[in-house]
């Protein structure tokens, strides 16, 4: 998984893919956001995707607002459902190749339900899950992945809850791909992404990102190239037992690579079956 | 289509959707109105199109509209605390001008409330359910019949005007069985699509008709939806200039399209002394009530809106004229009601007959009531 690959001939230009005439962006200085945007468009670029056929689905956060940058079609949707419109449209139009950007918040919090379910169905789209720890757009309040003791506006004292474990989470819920990268290795992020896409059914693509002017500064955590060079000592980059953690960084594990990779049948090509079987029935 | 069947409410909502070109429904099951998903599941797949039922009506809601942003007629159906969670994003397809068509089959509220009894009590929820100033037309069928044809009419409305369309009728017509002959539709509306060059083309921009084309995905137009508060681009703005030129475009649409949009039924309100106005199941005893009325020799006449909303102002007020009383029967605690003492405002008294028991509002009910009036 992280080998680079590049099957294009073209060189990626991330500004091929852009809506330049927007810029400049909302983005933060240094939010990790940003680099998985880039890592996803290079992806895309590698897979040799036509714009045309290309939907961005993604829901409320400033994850779901880097989907409006993409010259593609855009869909911004609600906080939490950005899975559900995806499986309306995929199913009305599978021809789409469908990629929904979501934060932790949008998928492990209020859209859960639609995470876990999007897992069993198996139906051929991809998630990509910007985790940055925190509700960076609402001003850095507690997310379902905020580490032990970190400081956020609603947990002024520290954090007591446990996290979700995103990849866990999917894989228990079914899903036949999830795997996860973070932004410190953009190139393997791109890998990532680029077997999330091509796989047939549903993927999870987690991507560790940072918020670098609210979770970083209320935990004091650096500069953002600080930031992501702590994902380094964080990451462990095949799934391993934990106690290959160092001390410091116990509360904050993450273990990248790509997790689960199945095949299940696909839920359009399943249904299918369903319209063909009504068919034969009312002959 | 074809011979007289004998067909149940709810079963009519689904025929219709199909006859109107629906191919997709997401639902999640709750009673009264289960039986339209469990109809869709059968009949959608055989024509091609795709049933999906939910985890939650959130997300049957949201893959309607998922659906009808891939360019594909799409439904969702349910009641009670159903329709409350489908009202955000009943508000980004209003937002974003997306056509889709939801039935909502009324039982008793507030909360789990009375599942399996009827009740009227969503007729403000239907029309503000959803936070914020909003377009929104409800359509509200009496008969079997009227519930599949108003359900075509549902879709061609949404379509042609870019908007959600609610047929709002309350659980005794949904699972009412009457004989209907079920014709084709005389006309089916497609949205506009999107035409000519990229450069030229502005996704919410519109012209007199107020109705912007819509871009079908694929189609190489490459725009941006958003439930944010958009310019003509279809790109986020702050701007009071355009925001205020987007909401009175938006709020502004329906009553350009009056004419198509509204439609109502008068029975014997010339010459009546007391007017009733009224919709579904009270409309229908209403009715009734009239006839046994005109035999005592008291001369009452019936209003009924089949579209509910926006509200027929100057019909009502046009059928109000020199009226001695008006008398609205509701199924709840008193809600068009309201709507109805605004429009006529002073110009003649108007008097509630309010059961909200779980029970249906019976002919004699209102026939006691509209005597009261008369003396
Ligand atoms: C129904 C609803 N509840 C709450 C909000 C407010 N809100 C906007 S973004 C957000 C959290 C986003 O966090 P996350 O998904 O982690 O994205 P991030 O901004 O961190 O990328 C919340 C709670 C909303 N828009 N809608
Ligand atoms: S608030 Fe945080 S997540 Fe949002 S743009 Fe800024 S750094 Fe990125
Ligand atoms: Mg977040």
């Amino acid at each position: 998984m992280n080998e680079i690959t590049v099957t294009s001939a073209d060189a990626f230009d991330i500004r091929d893919w852009l809506r330049l005439d927007l810029m400049p962006h909302f983005m933060c200085p240094g939010c990790g956001h940003g680099i998985a945007l880039r890592a996803l468009l290079w992806a895309c670029h590698e897979l040799g995707i036509k714009k045309d056929k290309l939907a961005i689905v993604s829901g409320i956060g400033c994850s779901g607002r880097t989907g409006a940058y993409i010259d593609a079609n855009t869909f911004h949707t609600t906080h939490g459902r950005p899975l559900a419109f995806a499986t309306g449209l995929k199913l009305a139009r599978p021809d789409l190749t469908v990629i929904v950007i979501s934060g932790d918040g949008d998928s492990l919090a209020i859209g859960g339900n639609h995470m876990i379910h999007a897992c069993r169905r198996n139906l051929d789209m991809t998630l990509m899950l910007l985790n940055n720890e925190v509700y960076g757009m609402t001003g850095g309040q507690v997310s379902p992945t905020t580490s032990a003791e970190r400081f956020t506006t609603t947990t002024p004292a520290g954090n007591v809850e446990p996290v979700f474990d995103a990849c866990k989470l999917a894989e228990g819920a079914g899903a036949t791909f999830a795997g996860r990268e973070a932004t410190l290795q953009t190139p393997a992020l791109k890998d990532l992404l680029k077997a999330a896409i091509s796989h047939k059914g549903f993927s999870v693509a987690e991507v560790i990102s940072d918020c670098t002017e609210i979770f970083g500064r209320k935990n004091a955590m650096g500069n953002s190239a600080e930031m992501v060079l702590r994902q380094k000592h964080a990451m462990i980059p095949e799934r391993s037992p934990d106690d290959r953690v160092p001390e410091p960084f116990k509360p904050n594990p993450f273990p990248t690579g790509v997790f689960v990779d199945q095949q299940r049948p696909e839920y359009g090509e399943l249904y299918d079956q369903v319209r063909k079987r009504a068919r034969e029935r009312s002959k | 289509m074809s011979n007289p069947t004998n067909i149940q409410g709810n079963a009519a909502a689904a025929a219709g959707a199909i006859a109107a070109g629906c191919r997709f429904y997401a639902g999640y099951p709750i009673t009264p109105s289960s039986e339209i998903a469990e109809q869709m599941a059968a009949r959608l797949p055989k024509a091609g199109g795709t049933f999906i039922q939910m985890e939650d009506e959130l997300g049957s809601m949201a893959a309607t509209v998922g659906a009808s942003l891939g360019g594909v007629k799409a439904m969702t159906a349910t009641s009670g605390p159903g329709f409350s969670l489908k009202q955000e994003n009943l508000g980004y397809a209003a937002m974003t001008e997306t056509p889709c068509v939801i039935v909502n089959v009324m039982r008793g509220g507030p909360s789990t409330g009375l599942p399996t009894r009827p009740a009227q009590a969503d007729i403000m929820q239907a029309r503000w359910g959803t936070h914020g100033d909003h377009p929104i037309i409800v359509l509200a069928p009496h008969t079997v019949r009227e519930i599949y044809e108003e359900t075509i009419r549902a879709f061609n409305l949404a379509e042609a005007l870019r908007t959600p369309v609610v047929v709002l009728y309350d659980e005794t017509i949904g699972h009412l069985v009457e004989t209907v002959t079920l014709k084709e539709p005389e006309e089916i509306i497609t949205r506009k699509w999107a035409e000519g060059p990229r450069e030229d083309y502005l996704p919410y921009a519109a012209g007199a008709d107020m109705i912007p084309a819509f871009p079908r995905p694929g189609d190489g137009y490459r725009t941006h939806t958003t439930g944010l508060t958009h310019d003509e681009r279809g790109f986020p703005t702050q701007d009071p200039e355009k925001v205020a030129a987007f909401m009175e475009r938006l709020l502004g649409k329906l009553e350009t399209h009056r004419d198509l949009i509204e439609k109502n039924e008068l029975v014997e309100t010339d010459g009546a002394d007391v007017l009733i106005v009224a919709i579904g199941t009270p409309a229908r005893a209403a009715k009734s009530a009239i006839r046994e009325l005109r035999d005592e020799g008291i001369r009452a006449g019936l209003f009924r809106p089949v579209t509910l909303w926006p509200f027929p102002e100057e019909a009502l007020k046009a059928a109000a004229k020199g009226k001695r009383a008006v008398l609205v029967p509701e199924m709840n605690a008193g809600q068009m009601i309201l709507e109805v003492e605004r429009v006529l405002a002073g110009e003649a008294p108007v008097t509630g007959l309010n059961v909200f028991n779980g029970e249906p509002i019976t002919p004699a009910q209102i026939a006691a009531a509209v005597k009261e009036l008369a003396k």
